[in-house]
């Protein structure tokens, strides 16, 4: 934390025995909110060991917490996999210079990326299946939407990307004798993922997270699994969700970790500028949705 | 045969974007007040409030909001026995509203410590030589140029909070999401026609709102 002294001075003996008046007014207060919400638990009597004890029991894992992450998990991947093929997809549409592709491509991207999520959902499995006549499977309806939104997030991620590319590189690639198809597929794209590396990671973190709207259409997912039906035998509630908060909170920081980690490395092979001097410490920013 | 030509119809639809436009307003108030509080603690001299600033955004950024606004009804509301409203339609607004502010604060934390970091180091410490104490440096200098910076990002924020309003239907408000559901079972032969209004509803507000955020950064960004 030493870089952030820029915006106050090194404390004094004036200051430092201020900031101890606010540190233990604060403390004061943030441990009297701890009482409360204490307090408050008691009454409602939440401390029960009923209530914890199904989670020292690895059946309530088994049977319910794992499989429930499993589905989280396994929606996540594939709905990453082919948000990916459909940002690119679509990235290198926005990117033609063909009119009658950039712009059904531009208004397909903008149309999904300003849908909310759930209504697309929604959509997907109550409505189409007024047009097909079966049922929609909740997996697919989960991987679909999200498809569809993280794909248009992801292709105005890449365009970004592609067009951050220096123009001597695609310069040069036509000078030496390449096709459009070919300095697209072996030059812009390769260096535009590279740079976007971080930025897809941090993506990810947001697929994790919306896959529990998938519990609103009943897939089996961590929400669902985990605290819905947990909380249904035991009674729970409070306790399950803080479970699964906790799961979600590990699994989304690890990804942070390796996003973090990723932009580190590509920053240190020299192209991306190098590290000023800040006011607030290291951020990371991305637009949870 | 026209689904919206019908009063009622027409009534859930205008119904469910009302409620939508409440929680945006009511929302984004509480999440730029309590982000903007928990930006200048992440960057304060006092390590509690620094970690108290982290430990909110690590928690609420990395939790899906589903599970916050499960939380809010399931645990704040029927087990601690949280009340805001006898109106259960209004409790329920205001549970939703708790849910979104406490969540989307996080991000607007994190766009505003990153909208600081744009302000050269040369400022505050141009206010520390005049000798300005750490509020008045972080009001008076750093802030001020700071928002111009954080108008893009904030933007988009925003957006996502008006798109994730829609998952306050879950604890049974009748919003935009919960209104096309409806419409949807009671009149499956125009699913498409049902999609497309409530969807270009959103797409025709958010992607001028979007456009009309990137004018506004650049018109008021910094020229360095």
């Amino acid at each position: 934390m030493s870089t952030d002294a820029v915006l106050y001075d090194h404390p004094g003996p004036r200051a430092r025995a201020r900031n101890r008046i606010f540190t233990v007014v604060f403390g004061i207060a943030l441990v009297a909110l701890l009482y409360w919400i204490y307090h408050r638990f008691d009454v409602k009597g939440q401390w029960a060991g009923t209530l914890w004890k199904p989670f020292t029991q690895s059946s309530t894992w088994t049977d319910y917490i794992l499989p429930g992450l499993k589905g989280t998990l396994q929606a996540a991947a594939i709905a990453m996999v082919l948000s990916l093929a459909f940002g690119i997809l679509f990235a290198v549409g926005r990117l033609s210079d063909h009119r009658w592709v950039r712009i059904p491509a531009g208004i397909v991207v903008e149309f999904f990326r300003a849908v909310p999520l759930l209504l697309m959902m929604f959509f997907i499995f109550f409505g189409i299946p007024f047009v097909t006549e079966q049922p929609m499977s909740p997996l697919w309806a989960v991987v679909i939407a999200l498809t569809l939104y993280n794909g248009s997030v992801l292709a105005e991620a890449f365009r970004a990307g592609v067009r951050s590319v220096p123009p001597g590189q695609s310069e040069a690639a036509y000078a030496i004798g390449m096709r459009k198809g070919q300095v697209m597929g072996q030059i812009l794209i390769p260096q535009a993922a590279r740079a976007m590396l971080p930025v897809i990671v941090s993506q990810l973190v947001v697929l994790v997270k919306d896959t529990a709207l998938g519990y609103i259409i009943s897939y089996n997912e961590l929400l669902q699994m985990g605290v819905n039906n947990v909380a249904a035998n035991f009674g729970n509630v409070i306790q399950a969700a803080m479970v699964a908060a906790a799961i979600y909170i590990a699994v989304n920081a690890t990804l942070t970790a390796v996003a973090g980690w990723l932009s580190k490395r590509t920053r240190r092979s020299g192209k991306a500028p190098r590290t000023t001097r800040v006011l607030a410490g290291a951020t990371d920013q991305t637009t949870g949705a | 045969m026209d689904v919206f030509s019908d009063a009622d119809n027409l009534d859930v639809y205008v119904t469910g974007f009302l409620w939508i436009l409440k929680l945006t307003l009511v929302g984004t108030l509480g999440a730029v007040v309590i982000g903007t509080l928990l930006a200048a603690f992440r960057v304060s001299p006092i390590p509690v409030l620094r970690g108290f600033g982290a430990a909110w955004v690590n928690i609420f950024r990395n939790t899906p909001l589903t599970l916050i606004v499960f939380f809010c009804y399931f645990g704040l509301y029927s087990t601690l026995g949280v009340v805001f409203s006898d109106d259960l339609e209004l409790n329920n607004f205001w549970l939703g509203v708790v849910g979104l502010a406490v969540y989307t604060a996080a991000f607007v934390c994190e766009a505003i410590r990153s909208g600081i970091n744009t302000v050269p180091p040369g400022q505050a410490e141009a206010a520390r030589a005049i000798g300005m104490t750490f509020r008045q440096t972080l009001t008076m200098i750093v802030l001020p140029q700071a928002g111009r910076a954080v108008i893009a990002p904030l933007g988009s924020i925003l957006i996502a909070l008006c798109k994730n309003a829609t998952i306050i239907g879950t604890i049974g408000l009748m919003e935009s999401s919960n209104a096309m559901k409806e419409l949807i079972n009671s009149n499956g032969q125009a699913v498409f026609q049902i999609f497309f209004v409530f969807a270009g509803t959103f797409a025709v507000v958010l992607i001028p709102t979007g456009y009309g955020f990137g004018w506004l950064a650049n018109k008021m960004a910094v020229k360095r």
